[in-house]
């Protein structure tokens, strides 16, 4: 196999990169899609197309933003330096923050549409079986909602794995510490090493496809009470 | 001195545990939605069946939520058999889930990814085990699905998810059992399979049972007293036999006006094939009943199946004839027709009888009359 040592630094740090993402996604993504899906706020709107403009926007836009806030004149910057953190750009750990935001919409709007599909009635079912709020979350709309986790996960995961802009700008392209499996076939290339290019683009079309294939063929569950 | 002072006091604390007693059910709300107002206050028995009777947009299930918690009136007060649920001038608030209640939804609702037996000890569960009073097997038996354990609600008829989501609802020890139409989603068929279900209930347990329906059969049926509603305002209240026996009450009862009596079996007569049922004031022959002698049976006899005679005819082929005498005339539901309501000795009947009839007959408030049923229907 003409893959280097490099390539698969670059395949590990991704799927490390996308594993952590997604789980942070899930935790964060989690009260976020419960509020955008049970609020009658009128504040609703605005949140839930913030959540979802990394849908549109270029990735560099969000790579600049985050660049500057995190950068060392950045509000954020200013803030882990007086933790004695550092900065965060050029960093693996910047890199998952930079990922979250880019794939937020992806695990929220799953999480959302599979708690708005679960509806008001199992909830009150709940309390009238002297549930109380957090009780009836753990044991009925997580159980309810578990294709809605299932999907917004994938999606998380996979998004990360295939993000380029953000992690060229965020990340810079330091071997086995920022450089993923997209950046290193943007170099592969570059540096006209077509071989090693196929290898790993072959790899992700197949990766993709296989998500892809796991998620369109999985059974259509209907959320709901029967 | 001390002993007047001591009676005067003795007397005021009666006074006062008389105007708010311990049993019963207290319920006031007021609410005011865009387009729909409820405003009742309600003073119901702390056992038996209330039913909540009107027509859809009456507030029926409105009042049922506001009991349950579910809704939150902007103004309210709730007290059942003595505790306090709910007080919005005092702030009192008891969160659903704090209530000590068992409530049926209208279509079933149970939880799908968990068995039968997950369902029925997912309120199990959340209750002390030092306040439950009722049992598993019990339950079980009240409502037939023992053999349905380990079944997912996927796999049961509407019937079955039913019966289990109210053995559900009373596995909680509940203080209140609120059924909201529990039968209205279910075909004919699977109402005649519930509906002795819940007589069982209804005779066997004693938990208030508050039912919201819009059917007078399953009323006459099931209840004990009625809350009669109409635009979000409470009509009349009162025991069952008295409420159907008004004449005052608009339109909810008068196409289907009649009374309902509580009998006992009494007699069977194998010869003929009949069954004697007895109740104050009188008795009716009926076809042969499989039930046993001292059973109870509830009948109910439509105003329009009544006709009245100036004396007792021997030759007419009506077996059920009663002394009554005469309460009231009013207006019927058309210029033809007038309602008669009489008291069969105890016993309350209305005879819906052609306002020609009325006046050759003379029949005035006082009369003494033979009330001749021509039909009867059995309802338990």
């Amino acid at each position: 196999m003409p893959l280097s040592a490099l390539d698969f630094a670059a395949i590990r740090l991704t799927l490390e990169l996308a594993s952590l993402t997604t789980l942070l996604l899930l935790i964060i993504g989690t009260p976020i899609a419960w509020w955008l899906a049970r609020t009658r706020s009128r504040l609703k709107g605005a949140i839930g197309a913030v959540v979802a403009l990394p849908l549109v926007l270029p990735p560099t836009v969000l790579g600049f933003y985050l660049l500057v806030t995190m950068g060392p004149y950045g509000p954020v910057g200013q803030l882990t330096q007086s933790l004695g953190l550092g900065t965060l750009p050029f960093t693996f750990a910047g890199l998952v923050v930079a990922s979250v935001f880019y794939s937020l919409p992806f695990v929220v709007q799953p999480l959302q549409n599979a708690f708005e599909a679960i509806g008001e009635r199992p909830l009150e079912v709940a309390a009238t079986l002297r549930a109380g709020p957090w009780d009836t979350f753990f044991t009925v709309v997580l159980p309810l909602a578990r294709p809605g986790f299932v999907t917004a996960a994938i999606l998380g995961f996979a998004h990360t794995v295939g993000e380029f802009g953000v992690v060229l700008m965020i990340g810079g392209n330091i071997p086995e510490k920022t450089r993923t499996v997209a950046v290193q076939i943007f170099d592969h290339v570059e540096a006209m090493e077509y071989a090693q290019a196929h290898w790993l683009s072959g790899g992700m079309v197949l990766f993709s496809f296989l998500v892809l294939l796991a998620l369109y063929s999985s059974r259509r569950f209907k959320p709901g009470l029967s | 001195m001390s002993t007047i002072l001591e009676l005067a006091a003795a007397k005021a604390d009666a006074a006062r545990s008389a105007s708010v007693p311990a049993d019963g059910i207290r319920a006031r709300f007021r609410v005011n939605y865009a387009g729909f107002a409820l405003d009742v206050d309600l003073k119901l028995p702390g056992h038996g069946v209330t039913a909540l009777f009107g027509h859809s947009g009456s507030g029926k299930t409105t009042v049922l939520r506001c009991v349950a918690g579910l809704e939150r009136a902007a103004e309210a007060y709730l007290e059942i058999n003595g505790e306090v649920w709910q007080d919005s001038a005092a702030g009192v608030f008891l969160p659903t889930h704090r209530r000590a209640l068992g409530y049926v939804f209208q279509e079933s609702s149970l939880f799908p990814h968990l068995t039968v037996r997950r369902n029925l000890e997912y309120g199990l569960k959340r209750v002390d085990a030092a306040s439950r009073r009722v049992s598993w097997d019990r339950v079980l038996e009240l409502l037939g699905i023992g053999h349905l354990l380990d079944r997912l609600p996927g796999r049961l008829s509407g019937g079955e998810r039913q019966r289990v989501g109210i053995a559900r609802a009373l596995l909680t020890s509940p203080r209140l059992l609120l059924l909201d139409e529990p039968l209205a989603a279910l075909d004919l068929k699977r109402k005649n399979e519930i509906l002795p279900y819940l007589e069982r209930l209804h005779d066997e347990l004693d938990i208030p049972v508050l039912l919201v329906s819009h059917s007078p059969d399953e009323v006459a049926r099931l209840a004990d007293h009625v809350v009669l509603l109409d635009q979000g305002r409470v009509v009349a209240q009162g025991a069952l036999q008295e409420t159907l026996a008004r004449l005052d009450l608009p339109t909810a009862f008068s196409e289907d006006a009649g009374v309902v009596i509580e009998s006992v079996v009494a007699e069977h007569d194998d010869h003929y094939h009949l069954t004697r049922l007895e109740f104050p004031g009188g008795a009716v022959l009926v076809a042969r009943r499989p039930e046993a002698l001292g059973q109870r049976l509830r009948l109910r006899v439509h105003a329009r199946d009544v006709s009245l005679a100036l004396s007792q005819i021997e030759d007419t082929s009506i077996t059920n004839v009663l002394p009554a005498m005469v309460r009231e005339v009013v207006e019927a539901d058309t210029p033809a027709h007038v309602l008669v309501r009489l008291d069969a000795e105890g016993t309350p009947l209305i005879a819906r009888i052609t306002r020609r009839s009325c006046d050759q007959l003379e029949i005035l408030p006082g009369k003494r009359m033979w009330a001749q049923i021509k039909a009867v229907a059995l309802l338990g």
